[in-house]
């Protein structure tokens, strides 16, 4: 039996991916169905699963309540899906700053003289690898009625003499978006890096020489050809924040509700499971449905591995 | 022409990214050494040296004088074991998932089988999908399949499945896989498959070709996947806060549960830790990849 194991790629192949192929299908092929059967299902008086198959819980999710004033027997009751578009537009606006921010310094880098390039990413990654949590924390500390930025602002202002009210920025909706921004910073700039790093000179020199200003040479040969890094960078930021919720959680204090927060609250405090899954399916397929688009149209590179 | 040439506004917001990047990091740190215990505004260092003294929540006087709060890190308890249990957990999830990811690449890179592009796809779920998504789903598993295997053998006590470090490090390998598949399928990728050939033309038979040509040149893909896996290990948050259970609280678990209530400079004291440790390490790797780098 060994010798023909020895003969047969295929069956070598095979052997050599099951481990992993089983990792996968265990804990997250058997984790998603799970998820979809429970989402159709009930829950009983101790927040336990009674199966079954009824789409009530997306009825709800999409905002078409039970529960109306006025004595009709439906309504549109737009909590969830309020929740939802707010979790989209903070992806949107979160994955458009982290573009603006981490391209002229991914630019930057990459056209660091190569002997400098490896310490410019070293002070790229020492933030990334400092725990997500702690980073949280940090601009728990920055941002509070108390904190250091209000404390720099009303220094100053007193050394002018003006009146300074502390400015409320902790649990704020902008606070949770400096908070993400900063989270995800680094995840698109070393993707950018990477297809950037892989211009090479001639080419910049070639489009000089065809006369080409430096901003048509951007334009024309730069941007393109790191569209693959930003692509990378997007999937990176874009769909991390739509599911966060510690973020929301510490610099949103109850102000800012996201799909994130939804959901770890009906699998803990709420104790609604099944609600939680069909959140937790219908963000899944929001995150699918805007990767398939947005890679269909500027494809899909090996930058995703740059972080 | 000057290849390094960069423009003005190019350079300015290089440095005000950097600027933003790290000014957090300099707050965090410089707070670890607050004397306030109620760490809301930087009162100063603690001034001198000698037994405790506390003057309403400042401390006036400590043992370790500036550094009281790392002195109160190292006799946590809660501390300690949280940070047992995350490199536990990092050690064993990152050896795993190096091992049976670098198995996978090989598969993907230099084999053909029927289940190949159903292996690819399925590498590809946890970068598309949020990990709440993840963590909730694996709950949901865990969480029925204990009930059911608890009831059907009529385990009681100490004695029933529940969630805990293996549960952790289970997940951990599973969202750890992919990166390291990905990491060195592009390592393998760029490898001539002419050298095994040649290899075996030259009379080694397959065992030796893989421990003499394949696997020294896809070494140091292996190492940045298991760096990788490591990182990403420690790092995470989600996946070990929906299937972590009492006994097995992760360092960055420890911390999110002290941001819900009273922080005291003891946790910047921590982070100021983490961010050395990083810092060093970061160090390492680079002084490491230029030796390995300069021969050429």
């Amino acid at each position: 039996m060994l010798k023909r194991l020895r003969e047969n790629k295929s069956a070598q192949g095979t052997l050599l991916v099951s481990p992993t192929l089983a990792w996968m299908i265990v804990l997250l092929i058997i984790p998603l169905i799970l998820t979809l059967i429970i989402s159709f299902g009930t829950r009983d008086a101790d927040g336990g699963v009674i199966y079954g198959f009824s789409f009530h819980n997306y009825i709800r999710l999409f905002g078409i309540s039970s529960d109306c004033p006025d004595g009709q027997t439906t309504c549109f009751d737009p909590l969830y899906v309020n929740i939802l578009g707010r979790s989209l537009s903070l992806a949107f606006w979160t994955t458009l700053i982290v573009i603006s921010l981490a391209y002229p310094l991914a630019y930057f880098v990459a056209r660091a003289h190569p002997k400098r390039r490896s310490t410019f990413l070293m002070l790229v990654l020492v933030p990334l690898w400092t725990n997500f949590v702690i980073r949280v924390y940090a601009w728990m500390m920055l941002l509070r009625e108390q904190g250091v930025i209000n404390g720099i602002i009303g220094w100053v202002a007193a050394r002018f003499g003006l009146p300074f009210e502390p400015l409320q920025m902790l649990y704020t909706p902008g606070a949770v978006l400096v908070g993400m921004v900063y989270e995800f910073l680094p995840f698109m700039i070393l993707p950018i890096f990477t297809s950037l790093e892989k211009i090479d000179n001639p080419l910049y020199e070639a489009a000089a020489d065809l006369g080409a200003n430096p901003f048509r040479t951007f334009l024309r040969v730069t941007l393109p050809l790191s569209m693959p890094g930003v692509v990378a960078g997007t999937i990176l930021v874009f769909i991390p924040v739509m599911g966060t919720f510690i973020v929301s959680d510490i610099l949103g204090g109850r102000q800012v509700i996201l799909v994130g927060n939804l959901i770890q609250n009906q699998f803990l405090s709420a104790r609604d499971p099944t609600f939680g899954s069909a959140a937790s399916l219908i963000l899944m397929i929001m995150t699918l449905i805007v990767t398939y688009f947005y890679t269909r149209k500027f494809g899909f590179g090996e930058e995703i591995v740059a972080v | 022409m000057n290849p390094y040439r960069r423009h003005p506004f190019i350079r300015v917001a290089t440095f005000l990214v950097y600027g933003f990047l790290y000014a957090p990091i300099i707050v965090l740190v410089l707070y670890a050494f607050n004397a306030s215990r109620t760490n809301i505004l930087f009162e100063g260092f603690v001034p001198s040296f000698g037994p405790l003294q506390m003057d309403g929540s400042l401390v006036t006087q400590s043992p370790c004088g500036p550094f009281h709060w790392f002195c109160e890190l190292a006799g946590n308890r809660q501390v300690g074991e949280a940070a047992r249990n995350t490199l536990t957990i990092a050690f064993i999830s990152t050896l795993t998932s190096t091992v049976i990811g670098t198995m996978a690449a090989i598969a993907i890179q230099r084999y053909n089988f029927k289940i190949k592009p159903f292996a690819q796809l399925s590498l590809y779920i946890p970068i598309v999908i949020p990990e709440i998504v993840m963590g909730i789903g694996i709950l949901t598993l865990f969480s029925q399949l204990f009930g059911v295997i608890n009831e059907s053998l009529g385990l009681v006590g100490d004695a029933r499945l529940s969630l805990g470090i293996g549960t952790v490090i289970v997940s951990h390998i599973a969202f750890s896989v992919p990166f390291v598949t990905l990491v060195v399928q592009a390592r393998l990728s760029g490898f001539d498959k002419s050298f095994e050939e040649a290899a075996m033309d030259l009379g080694a038979n397959e065992r030796v070709t893989f421990w003499r040509v394949t696997l020294p040149t896809i070494l140091p893909g292996v190492l940045s996947g298991g760096l990788l896996a490591f990182t990403l290990s420690l790092d995470d948050f989600v996946i070990t806060f929906f299937t972590t259970g009492p006994g097995a609280t992760t360092l960055p678990i420890y911390v999110y549960g002290l941001l819900r209530r009273i922080v005291t400079p003891e946790v910047n004291a921590l982070s100021t830790v983490w961010i050395a440790i990083v810092l060093t390490a970061v160090i390492l790797l680079q002084t490491l990849q230029s030796r390995e780098a300069k021969p050429q």
